[in-house]
């Protein structure tokens, strides 16, 4: 289990980064945190001709809030997002799901852009930013390009960024005013990819729910929007009834990938209850009064 | 003459091991750490088929790239190495034994086998050759379920053995018709033991090195002489002209206990191109191409009368081989017959054994090796009894133990269990847990949505491999004898060394061999050097498995240690003149009885019988001694391990809420490192009930074949164990020892799944079998609501 | 295959070295700098046992290349303590309480603790668990280990070693 050979260049800029990605962007790979890529080279299931490094960039690293908006370096690891201020006070959504992310010696390594173009359907930062209408900064020698998340997954380990082109930034709206977000996960073992999970922020005026945004993990090739519970919930009463019936909207239409670890039937059950559970703590997290109708056990795990 | 600092006895004591200094300063020395001048790394390329034909191996374009030396196929090893052996055939039997060679020449059954090593320069460069040898496979169907495989018509795993049915026997006693005729209430389960894999963290390894016309072998093993006398079998060589070394080891679980053929062809490749020559399994191959184990499908039938007295036990064990055999695959499941009864008296047994080729990598021993799929088996089906008669579990537990005061105790199939106290060790755990308590908490807790159950295991094992009379050629097929060695000897300076045949793996022998000949010789600890793990350093001995270190090896030591005493009182006698009878030794003195201030320490007696002007013509000098100890039978450590768990109804998680365990082992060495065997143990099981299972797709195609897919039970999902003990000495050794080292593993399955039963009960679901994954329990209970159980 | 030449501190000594784009940093201590307490379990970054201090944060030395820690400082298990010196706290709460059994997986935790605790002298249990969930060992049970976490815990809030001083 060693790496194949490869070409390796560390641009220090990102111009000098896309200008080698003009160049080797369809036999290469962009390098940045290494935590799924590697694997995959010491297992030689990858082959590219050329790593790009991007752990030099300094200017693709960093959390800023711009305006409301919150910009995430794509260099940015994981850990340091999970331990940003700024972040568990106003997208605590991202804070919750980077619980779920592996163990803390990947996080060190492992960056915020790399998990997004990487696209796996089981992992958290693409549903919470998903769920958060987040876009995707892109940048490539032929210019610069945002791609909402709705537009940015294709399917499984694919997303619509071409060969030569870069993430650069997330950007991230700001939450609904007073808004409650939950993010549950079910998975074998603390720090496993999921094999369900939801990833909810909702917004309520009394007890009517306003917006609602459900995203669902690994419940079908890509990070997957359920409109179904969003419509459900929007303009209905927030209630434990009303959670159960989203629940069941989200998983109407979905047909997750079974594997030794659960098959398509038993995702498609778990994420139900996983999506309940989101709702609930969500709703319970609202600001003012709360709607405290959580159960004992409402975390997903 | 000085006293020694600290003071006798040391048995007993959780002394820190002198192991660890070097593991926590980076001074361990494992086998990928070895390196030798001019060494070239191996790398194989291995079948991607459960079943082919192997129609042709091209090396040309491996061998041409930089820094490829050479790639090896099956015809460069025909006529040079013979087949592999296989060593315990189950007696009376005929055990079919398909050919199998450390690099495959026409055909492989099953996914891992290797058709071809490439040797170069480094490990990357040797894996780069691998990827390009060319291999022409012509698939051939496979068979991978074991039942299946005993169908008429199945596919053959070894068409020239005309059978997928590797061998079938039978072991009983008592009046089976009569047993189930008396009985009110006959219950039957299908009892599943699914495929492991060991996992040790560190994959094995091999280094091989040419000295002259010897090599030196290191490998990763707990078994250096039985990879000697093995390998040399099969490559025709005399036994004097390999050295296996064993290095500090990093885990062994049983599948480092063995033969493999990377082993046997490494020593080949480092004699015949006079380099030496490495090999690091990865951890891929470890998954794929070390030994599996249990793989079991257990069909039980058990009587009870309305008593609760248990009253015929069947049991039919249908064990899968994979495809060829290590050293003792159709052992296995003979093991599972053998303590199948548990801890009970049952008058009358039948337990039919047959092994089944399939088209998937070899089983063999994993921790426990057959005793873990006994104890299941008998723990669950006495908690289905006292389902079916309504009464607690507990009750038709100690209605049924094998009381004290037989033990000895013969079973109607022939073992005797040589010493127990069942009740005791129950007793014990029940003053842990509140029993009527825990049931007051759990009504309340189901009325508050949580499902809360506890589970019982009382088991009990046969370890200490092994009496020869008992397991020998003529007894029970074993084709070596399992005594154990040890030399002891005092250097000049008073500094003990001994010699032992058993290997560790992680078990700290340094530290608790060291505790033991040190009480028994009168120094500390600290004076005496355990040295083992060299063919040429020590004497013959059978290795580390089966839970058999201190109770075998470590008598040999005792015994070899006391032989030293009996002499340096022989040397004391003269130096002090008096009869050697009269001299003792106590608290690290020897002295003649009746006068404490005439006295000797070992120091003292070491120099004297090195420098030996003091003693008499003709009085032999040195002081050293040695033992070749072949135990009167198996011991027996039995315990009693209760678990309590939450099922999360909805997702189908099991959380462990506590996990008690009150184990016997008899005489503790060490109860710190006791303590660590049965932790680990336990976790063990854990594992298999919850989170582990080897997997292959529906063509033989490995599922499992990393980390993320073969999931080890992590911190984060486990709590602190709970332990205790009782102490029932055995009488087969004067230490009163018995074996640590599986127990926890044999406990924790049944006493998980019988709490999960527990929690579920109330939803209908009254059985389930392992691996209680989320989905498994969710079918359970999908099964249950609809008025079915998962019985199968 | 390219080949880079880089320069790297591992455990207050700087190494400069040509390396094959492909070697990983594991490979880089172990083979050419002959630090073989990082030891390689899985080589696909579950195991842990492979972990280092990667500029001061525990990291898989497996899924790092060894031309990417061009300018870094990385510890590994060799720099706690001097050979012949008195143990890391982290070593000496090990070796107390019996936190390891063949001590393959045990540099890698030792690593991370070291670094949990230079982070936070008084983890919670949940923050020790976290941590030890990202290493596997297959000895232990875990239990003993979680005990020697918390002898380290309690030696070093006693008084600091010169080693940690000396950091």
């Amino acid at each position: 289990m060693k790496p194949p050979v490869f070409d390796y260049h560390d641009p220090a800029t990102v111009e000098e980064a896309l200008d080698l990605l003009a160049v080797h962007g369809d036999d290469g790979k962009v390098l940045a945190g290494g935590q799924s890529l590697v694997p995959l080279l010491n297992f030689r299931l990858a082959h590219p001709e050329h790593l790009i490094d991007v752990n030099n960039i300094g200017e693709l690293s960093g959390i800023k809030r711009d305006g409301g908006r919150l910009r995430i370096g794509a260099l940015t690891r994981q850990s340091m997002l999970e331990r940003s201020a700024l972040v568990a006070d106003n997208w605590p959504l991202l804070t919750e799901a980077l619980s779920f992310v592996a163990h803390a010696q990947i996080r060190n390594r492992g960056t915020v852009g790399g998990s997004v173009a990487h696209a796996d359907p089981a992992a958290e930062l693409p549903v919470a930013f998903l769920a958060s209408d987040a876009d995707f900064i892109v940048k490539s020698k032929r210019g610069e390009r945002r791609i909402s998340a709705v537009d940015f997954f294709v399917t499984h380990l694919t997303t619509t960024m071409e060969p030569d082109e870069l993430m650069v930034a997330i950007d991230v709206p700001a939450p609904p005013e007073g808004a409650g977000y939950a993010f549950t996960e079910f998975a074998r073992r603390h720090g496993d990819f999921a094999l369900g999970g939801a990833a909810v922020l909702l917004a309520a005026e009394g007890r009517t729910c306003t917006s609602a945004a459900v995203g669902l993990l690994a419940a079908a090739p890509t990070p997957l929007r359920a409109a179904g519970a969003e419509e459900a919930l929007v303009g209905s009463e927030l209630s434990q009834d009303g959670a159960e019936a989203a629940a069941k909207r989200a998983v109407e239409q979905i047909d997750p990938t079974g594997d030794i670890h659960g098959s398509s039937e038993y995702r498609k059950g778990l994420i139900e209850v996983m999506v309940r559970r989101a709702i609930e703590k969500a709703a319970g997290r609202l600001d003012g009064d709360g709607l405290g109708f959580s159960r004992n056990g409402g975390g997903g795990r | 003459m000085s006293a020694p600092a600290a003071s006798p006895p040391f048995i007993g004591r959780g002394l820190r091991r002198r192991e660890d200094l070097r593991l926590l300063r980076g001074d361990g020395r494992f086998i990928d750490d070895l390196s030798r001048p001019r060494q070239l790394h191996a790398a194989f390329v291995r079948s991607p088929h459960a079943h082919a034909a192997v129609e042709s191996v091209d090396g040309a374009r491996a061998a041409a790239r930089r820094g490829v030396v050479a790639v090896l196929t099956a015809e460069d090893i025909r006529g040079e190495i013979g087949p592999a052996p296989m060593i315990w055939n189950p007696i009376g039997t005929e055990v079919l034994v398909p050919d199998s060679r450390p690099l495959m020449g026409d055909r492989v059954a099953c996914v891992g086998a290797p058709v071809a090593a490439v040797l170069a320069e480094d490990p990357y460069t040797a894996e780069d050759g691998a990827d390009a040898v060319e291999v022409q496979y012509g698939p051939l169907p496979a068979v991978i379920d074991p039942l299946e495989a005993m169908d008429e018509g199945a596919p053959l795993v070894h068409p020239e053995l005309g059978t997928n049915v590797c061998f079938q026997t039978s072991m009983g006693g008592g009046d089976l018709d009569d047993g189930f005729g008396r009985a009110d209430v006959i219950v039957e389960r299908t009892v599943t033991n699914h495929r492991v894999a060991g996992v040790p963290i560190e994959p094995r390894g091999v280094l091989a090195e040419p000295h002259g016309d010897r090599v030196a072998l290191w490998t990763s093993t707990q078994t250096p002489h039985l990879v000697r006398t093995y390998a040399v079998r099969q490559l025709g060589w005399d036994e004097g002209m390999l050295r296996v070394i064993v290095p500090d080891v990093g885990g062994g679980f049983g599948v480092k206990g063995n033969l493999y053929g990377e082993e046997t062809l490494l020593a080949w490749c480092a004699h015949r191109l006079r380099r030496p020559v490495k090999w690091i399994e990865s951890r891929q191959e470890n998954l794929i191409s070390t030994n599996h184990g249990r793989a079991q499908t257990d069909v039980v039938k058990i009587g009870a009368t309305q008593a609760g007295r248990l009253t015929a036990l069947h049991v039919k064990v249908i064990a899968d081989m994979g495809a060829y055999h290590l050293l003792f695959t159709p052992s296995i499941p003979v093991t599972t017959g053998v303590i199948a009864s548990g801890c009970y008296a049952i008058p009358a047994l039948r337990t039919d054994m047959v092994g089944v080729f399939t088209n998937t990598f070899s089983t063999d021993a994993i921790r426990g090796a057959g005793r873990p799929e006994g104890a299941h088996l008998i723990e669950l089906m006495v908690d289905q009894v006292a389902a079916e008669l309504g009464r607690d579990p507990i009750e038709i537990r100690r209605l049924n133990f094998i009381p004290k005061k037989d033990f000895p105790a013969r079973l109607p199939h022939g073992p005797v269990y040589d010493s127990g106290d069942y009740e005791a060790s129950l007793a014990k755990l029940l003053e842990h847990v509140d029993l009527a308590a825990f049931r007051r908490e759990q009504a309340t807790l189901r009325e508050a949505g949580t499902n809360r159950g506890i589970g019982f295991a009382t088991y009990m094992e046969a370890c200490g491999l092994a009496p020869s009379k008992l397991s020998g050629p003529r007894s029970s097929g074993i084709e070596v004898s399992f005594w154990e060695s040890a030399v002891v000897r005092v250097g000049p300076d008073g500094a003990v060394t001994l010699q032992t045949g058993a290997c560790p793996a992680g078990q700290g022998h340094e530290t608790a061999f060291a505790q033991l000949v040190a009480d028994r010789v009168g120094t500390e600890p600290s004076r005496v050097k355990v040295v083992w793990g060299d063919t040429d350093a020590t004497p013959n001995g059978m290795g580390t498995i089966g839970s058999r270190s201190i109770t075998v090896g470590g008598e040999a030591a005792a015994v070899a240690a006391d032989r030293v005493v009996a002499k340096a009182r022989r040397i004391v006698a003269e130096l002090l003149e008096a009869s050697s009878e009269d001299i003792e030794l106590r608290e690290g003195r020897f002295s003649v009885r009746g006068s404490p201030d005439k006295s000797m320490t070992l120091t003292d007696v070491a120099h004297a019988a090195h420098v030996t002007d003091r003693l008499p013509e003709g009085f032999e000098p040195g002081l050293e001694a040695s033992c070749f100890f072949d135990p009167p039978g198996f011991v027996h450590p039995f315990g009693a391990h209760a678990a309590i768990v939450d099922v999360d109804v909805d997702t189908g998680r099991i959380d462990i809420v506590r996990y008690l365990a009150i184990d016997d082992c008899g005489t503790v060495v060490n109860p710190t490192l006791v303590d660590g065997q049965v932790h680990g143990g336990i976790v063990h099981g854990i594992g298999q009930a919850l989170f582990e299972r080897v997997e292959f797709g529906p063509q033989g195609q490995p599922l499992t074949t990393s980390l993320l897919d073969y999931t080890l039970p992590t911190a984060a999902e486990l709590p602190d164990l709970e332990l205790d003990r009782t102490v029932t000495p055995s009488p087969h050794n004067s230490l009163g020892a018995k074996g640590a080292g599986e127990s926890g593993t044999i406990a924790a399955t049944p006493a998980l799944t019988n709490a999960v039963i527990d929690a579920l009960r109330p939803m209908g679901v009254d059985f389930i079998n392992m691996p209680l994954s989320p989905e498994a329990v969710l079918t359970a209970l999908r099964l249950a609501s609809t008025g079915r159980s998962p019985r199968a | 295959m390219s080949t880079h030449t880089i320069t790297l501190t591992v455990n207050g000594r700087e190494h400069t070295e040509e390396v094959e784009a492909r070697l990983t940093l594991a490979d880089l201590l172990r083979e050419r700098l002959d630090l073989t307490a990082t030891h390689l379990g899985c080589e696909h970054g579950v195991c842990g046992a492979c972990t280092v201090l990667l500029d001061g944060k525990p990291a898989r030395s497996c899924l790092t290349l060894a031309v990417q820690a061009e300018g870094a400082k990385i510890r590994t298990l060799e720099g706690l303590a001097d050979p012949e010196g008195e143990l890391h706290p982290v070593q000496q709460g090990f070796w107390e309480k019996h936190g390891m059994q063949c001590g393959f997986c045990t540099p890698g935790i030792v690593m991370s603790v070291v670094e949990l605790l230079e982070r936070d002298p008084d983890p919670s249990d949940d923050e020790i668990a976290a941590t030890l969930g990202g290493h596997l060992c297959r000895c232990t049970g875990y239990v003993k280990i979680r005990e020697a976490v918390r002898e380290a815990v309690r030696l070093r809030s006693g008084s600091h070693s010169p080693q940690e001083i000396r950091r």
